[in-house]
């Protein structure tokens, strides 16, 4: 029988919670890392037993942490006894060493001077779609890097930051690639978003990047609404089967692109507020998505005190609210960018952590919702894997 | 025989036992020395103390020697002979910050 694995990270530690198939009975390990701001786990589609990690603290500074047990045990890469002892001496402990290339330069800072590029913290891990030792990682102040050797040592695909990246600016949250998606078609084809620089597509495996912010307006953010890059990108979704096709929650609005980003269309319709952070495809179902409106920028709770996740079987436009086992008042959390996660089973499961320490689970695309657990620290991410 | 006091989460990475740990040092012992040698002994602290290129202090890290704060002190000024025979530790502190 399947079984779940949920990847939560959150503001004290990292928690696994695990079910079969049918999600009903969860068993919840943890905190791994206590104490720690556990900002985003992933696991590798190519060997669900690696799970990155990144693990951070703003005494002291990154760390990287790898599983290659599903969670069990973890090492920082490079440092695992065998490792120790191995031929090669010890380790250069060089698996939280983020050093842009080159001259770090300079971006736009919140008062509209210059500002020099600081690495602060991983954001997202994207571990290779074919290769468990690969993985892509999304870092404060905005930048891409890529490692080879299973975490030991990372390095800067500069060219992202070449993509006008003088003018990308930090938002409320800090400045960060926070969303990393590989196209499953074409290995050479990746997608990052970032608040608040927008979109951008490589066709060259990271080489180079182009901005695809094409249709973005931000009227009360940015001086020219239609700016080429400096959009507050909340966060990109695709679904495998159709990589071109892309969605994206920004600062406010819903959009979606049919042509890999060449150009968007506000797909918002009638939501109560497309303002919002995270966005979601369904597993089985292309044109079915999920968001979950939050009042504004100003008032980071859901309208009304209900919670209630909107989900689109349109592809956007016509959403209907989801809130059947969801609290429907008096409740003001937020769900940030990269707190939903779907699983691959079927029915498709749609994943959720709030701010308030709760993860929400529906078995059966978004119609009913339950707690899988109430009280951990803010969840800042979530993801799934679904283990045969 | 030189004694390092870490604060609870960088035991917890290095996965050390007890409060401190005890370093030999063969040359001059200056503050520098002292985090180089903890770094070379336990690698998963490089970048958690100070800067992996520039060796800078992280901003919320405090150095305090026979209770004086040495944060800001040179990296190779020597140490006090308290330190360097074992009688006080070097405390390697997380800043009062956060509330």
């Amino acid at each position: 029988m399947s079984a779940i694995r949920v990847l939560v990270g959150t503001k004290k530690g990292a928690f696994i919670l695990t079910a079969d198939g049918r999600r009903q009975d969860w068993q919840i390990s943890g905190p791994h890392f206590a104490g720690w701001e556990m900002y985003h786990l992933k696991g590798s589609a190519a060997d669900p037993n690696r799970i990155y990690a990144s693990q951070s603290s703003g005494w002291f500074g990154q760390i990287i942490q790898r599983s290659d047990d599903g969670g069990r045990t973890w090492n920082t890469p490079g440092s695992s006894p065998e490792e120790l002892q191995g031929p090669g001496g010890f380790p250069r402990g060089e698996s939280n060493k983020f050093t842009y290339a080159g001259e770090a330069g300079t971006h736009k800072w919140y008062d509209g001077t210059q500002h020099p590029w600081e690495f602060k913290r991983v954001w997202h891990i994207e571990p290779s779609l074919t290769d468990p030792d690969t993985a892509y990682a999304g870092v404060e102040d905005a930048a891409i890097f890529k490692t080879t050797d299973g975490g030991r040592s990372w390095q800067e695909l500069p060219g992202l930051r070449q993509a006008k990246g003088a003018l990308w600016q930090p938002g409320a949250g800090g400045m960060a690639v926070h969303t990393i998606l590989l196209d499953p078609k074409n290995a050479k084809r990746m997608y990052v978003a970032i608040s608040a620089g927008g979109a951008f597509r490589t066709d060259d495996g990271g080489q180079t990047w182009k901005p695809i912010n094409r249709g973005l307006k931000s009227p009360y953010e940015l001086p020219d609404p239609d700016a080429e890059v400096g959009h507050c990108v909340h966060r990109i979704a695709l679904h495998p089967a159709r990589p071109e096709v892309l969605f994206m929650q920004k600062h406010w609005d819903v959009l979606r692109t049919d042509n890999a980003g060449e150009h968007w269309t506000e797909v918002s319709g009638n939501l109560p507020s497309d303002f919002g952070f995270p966005i979601d495809v369904h597993a089985h179902e292309p044109e079915t998505i999920y968001v979950v409106p939050i009042k504004s920028d100003s008032e980071h709770y859901p309208p009304e005190g209900k919670l209630r996740v909107y989900r689109s079987k349109t592809g956007g436009q016509e959403w209907e609210a989801l809130g059947n086992g969801l609290p429907q008042k008096d409740c003001y959390v937020n769900v940030l960018r990269d707190a939903m996660a779907v699983d691959a089973l079927e029915p498709c499961g749609i994943y959720f952590g709030t701010t308030g320490g709760q993860v929400y689970c529906s078995a059966n695309g978004g119609d009913s919702w339950n707690a899988i657990t109430r009280d951990l620290p803010g969840v800042l991410s979530v993801e799934v894997q679904t283990l045969k | 025989m030189i004694r390092v006091v870490l604060p609870f989460h960088l035991r917890t990475l290095a996965r050390v036992a007890g409060d401190e740990v005890r370093l030999d040092l063969a040359g001059p012992v200056t503050l520098g020395a002292v985090l180089d040698a903890v770094e070379q002994q336990y690698p998963v602290l490089r970048g958690t103390m100070r800067d992996h290129g520039t060796l800078k202090r992280r901003p919320f890290i405090r150095f305090f020697v026979v209770k004086e704060d040495w944060s800001l002190e040179l990296a190779d000024k020597q140490l006090p002979p308290e330190v360097v025979d074992g009688r006080e530790p070097v405390l390697i502190v997380g800043a009062m910050a956060g509330g």
